[in-house]
């Protein structure tokens, strides 16, 4: 079939079953909006930024498994879309990103609104495409499509020009497979059937050999779906569980197995299991910075063994003794064969005593309302059964912390480049992935002025999510290092009663509430969980609330102060 | 240490660009890299030349083969044929011209150009002959000088081809 360009990409996202795309309309994506107005069987949600479109379709993916699309013009529109696409990339967040493009003769003389995208975004997409020949772009779509769902996900842009939407091409539709699939397919040499099994063997060996086990979780147990099959391997060798921000979701909060996140806001008895573990078997986790702190004192004592589909990933961070590349879910149904059973041990009892003795708890409270009791209530008005996104700070941990999650996909919040500004947007793209449950976006005020201007969306489609706003009139995370590492000066990071966060509500149409005390809680969180509308919650906050435990940057991790 | 990659790459343009870009975010020191087809003119074979330790070259060949263009990479072997090729203009005088050209023969160098007061020197060979070239004709006033960095190919039936994804 003769179609142009911008219907070609029209007639790709169909392939694909995209549903949603989320977008901003500028001059050289005009003809890919054209196509779009006849395309009823798309949704376009427009946003009031481009930033907040990548954020949106971020949350979509993340909630829902799917690719996220984005479409934003040339220029200005592309290069707004930076930080949501380094966002996804580190987060391996599947992900789409059309760009429009000054026409193919206007490239490289600084025409207006051109920029090189590909050139801009080669460090943060797992590829990208500046599509030059019309009729390779079906080709391209799927490539991108591909790519973005495959292995270890993440966001691919494809830059087209204007001239190349209005070319007409000749068009085939095909028959896609849409499910992720685990393999990457474009280095299959990795993956050898040899090498996977003589690795297996040596991490069978290593767990059968072990006394003090210790199963740290990341997010690629999240995005390999594999939950299920870590709760029966865990159980299985007896081995505690922790977790890192990202692996939030991936073990049951609920399990007695699960100690919580390791690292900087690790719980104590997590970093104590760590520390004192004689193998740590890392499930799709990348031995980040703020998990590792320092290198040499990490799980010093213990034969680490990876399993990760990212090459890469192993020797990274650390050096691994055991490397076994591979899907997650595979791997783990390959041990779980294997290995044999444990039966419970001092081990156990030991973690139990380390967690009756430091357990996660509000500190003394600074204030009459408090984060720590907001967001168990939280829980509690949620059943665990909300998707929670966050903005970057204290808002963050404090979630990780007190919130409980009990299933994947339920924790959406900017790990690897803690995006401030990012939990709004995503918060979006999750109400409209998932529309059956409820979204709350926990946010600091600081990071919730960042992008606040995506009310606009919230109000548009009058989405039911809530925000949660931590307000305590600073940046806390920075005011929380500059108490404790910079003599409490706290440059630049007290932000005063500028906004009033109820006539900003207002101004949206979103019901406001403003919390002063513990005691208010119960009677907002009933009111607003009967709302099915947006809502804004201020929570007024000390500004000295802390986020505790934490690790000093670049101690151990047992070196912790609370 | 010193280590010497072959890298097969899809013949696109942004290719060179991508690689080059992932050597230095990621703090990798290239020491020379020379690029150019292959006997198939899709793939194009960049020959990296990167100093570092095992780990690092680990990294190295991992991180290059997430580069979706990148098709395959090997670390050549100590014992390749490795080849640069250099072309050196150094200041002649009468005097010094025919001192000049019994070093080239010695070296088994070329004299590719010759005017009034220089010659231009064509000279093939690994980087130490190169590099001892150099110092002999450093004296005598090299005006201009440019090397391709290496280039290598493995001994026998040692090869690095797209196809070879086969079970090791």
């Amino acid at each position: 079939m003769k179609i142009t360009g911008a219907q070609a990409v029209v007639e790709c996202l169909r392939e694909q079953n995209v549903d949603t795309i989320f977008g901003f309309p500028g001059g050289a994506v005009l003809s890919i909006y054209d196509a779009l107005y006849d395309a009823k069987d798309i949704t376009h949600i427009l946003t009031a930024h481009e930033q907040g479109a990548t954020h949106a379709a971020d949350g979509y993916a993340r909630a829902t498994g799917k690719v996220g699309v984005v479409i934003a013009t040339s220029g200005p529109g592309a290069t707004n879309t930076v930080t949501g696409i380094a966002t996804a990339y580190m987060d391996s967040v599947p992900m789409v990103i059309f760009t429009g493009q000054v026409a193919s003769s206007l490239l490289g003389k600084d025409s207006f609104q051109e920029v090189d995208i590909t050139g801009v975004t080669a460090p943060i997409t797992k590829h990208n495409y500046i599509v030059k020949d019309a009729a390779r772009l079906p080709d391209i779509i799927r490539k991108a499509f591909q790519i973005a769902r495959t292995g270890r996900p993440g966001p691919v842009l494809v830059d087209i020009p204007k001239d190349v939407q209005n070319t007409v091409i000749d068009y085939q539709k095909i028959k896609v497979n849409t499910d992720y699939i685990s393999e990457d397919t474009f280095h299959p040499h990795f993956y050898t059937k040899a090498r996977i099994e003589k690795s297996v063997n040596e991490a069978v060996e290593a767990i059968n050999r072990a006394e003090k086990p210790v199963i740290y979780a990341g997010g690629g147990v999240n995005i390999s779906q594999a939950s299920r099959q870590l709760v029966a391997f865990a159980e299985k060798i007896k081995a505690p569980v922790t977790c890192s921000l990202m692996g939030m979701g991936a073990f049951p909060s609920s399990h007695p197995y699960f100690m919580g996140m390791v690292g900087m806001h690790g719980t104590r008895f997590s970093n104590y299991a760590v520390s004192n573990c004689d193998v740590l078997i890392a499930v799709g986790a990348r031995f980040s910075d703020r998990v590792v702190s320092k290198v040499e004192k990490f799980a010093p004592n213990a034969t680490i063994i990876h399993i990760d589909i990212d090459p890469a990933e192993i020797g990274k961070n650390v050096n691994t003794h055991i490397p076994v590349c591979g899907d997650v879910k595979k791997i783990l149904e390959k041990l779980m064969d294997m290995v044999d059973e444990k039966a419970p041990n001092g081990w156990n009892k030991q973690i139990e005593e380390w967690k009756k003795a430091h357990p996660v708890k509000s500190r003394p409270a600074k204030g009459k309302l408090t984060p720590q009791f907001i967001l168990e209530k939280l829980y509690q008005y949620t059943k665990g059964n909300a998707i929670i996104c966050t903005e970057v700070g204290q808002n963050q941990m404090w979630t990780a912390q007190f919130y409980r999650f009990d299933e994947p996909r339920t924790f959406i919040s900017s790990g690897g480049l803690g995006t401030m500004g990012y939990g709004l947007g995503a918060a979006i793209g999750a109400c409209i992935g998932r529309p059956d449950r409820r979204v709350i976006n926990v946010a600091g005020d600081g990071s919730f002025m960042m992008n606040s201007t995506e009310l606009a969306t919230v109000s548009r489609y009058n989405l039911p999510v809530v925000q949660l706003v931590l307000n305590n009139r600073s940046l806390g995370m920075v005011r929380q290092w500059q108490k404790l590492f910079y003599n409490g000066r706290v440059s630049y990071s007290t932000l005063g009663a500028e906004v009033d966060f109820i006539k900003l509500a207002d101004a949206y149409g979103i019901k406001g509430f403003r919390l002063t005390s513990n005691g208010e809680v119960d009677d907002v969180f009933t009111e607003t969980f009967n709302l099915d509308r947006p809502v804004l919650i201020e929570c007024v906050i000390h500004p000295d609330e802390m986020v505790y435990p934490m690790v000093p940057p670049g101690a151990a991790i047992d070196e912790i102060i609370d | 240490m010193r280590h010497v990659l072959g890298v097969l790459v899809e013949n696109q343009p942004g290719v060179l660009a991508k690689v080059a870009g992932l050597f230095s975010r990621r703090g990798f020191n290239i020491e020379s890299l020379a690029v150019g087809t292959t006997e198939d003119p899709t793939v194009s074979r960049m020959t990296i030349v990167v100093e570092g330790d095992e780990n690092v070259i680990e990294q190295v060949a991992k991180q290059l083969n997430k580069l979706i263009d990148v098709i395959r990479v090997a670390d050549i072997a100590k014992d390749s044929v490795a080849r640069e090729l250099a072309l050196i203009k150094v200041h002649t005088t009468p005097a010094t011209r025919n001192e000049i050209i019994q070093i080239v023969s010695v070296f088994r160098a070329q004299v590719v150009d010759i005017s009034k007061d220089s010659l231009i020197i064509e000279i093939t060979g690994d980087q130490d002959k190169v590099s001892a070239l150099q110092e002999m004709l450093k004296d005598f006033g090299i005006k201009e000088m440019v090397r391709t960095g290496i280039i290598a190919v493995d001994r026998g039936n040692r090869l690095i081809k797209n196809n070879n994804f086969k079970e090791e």
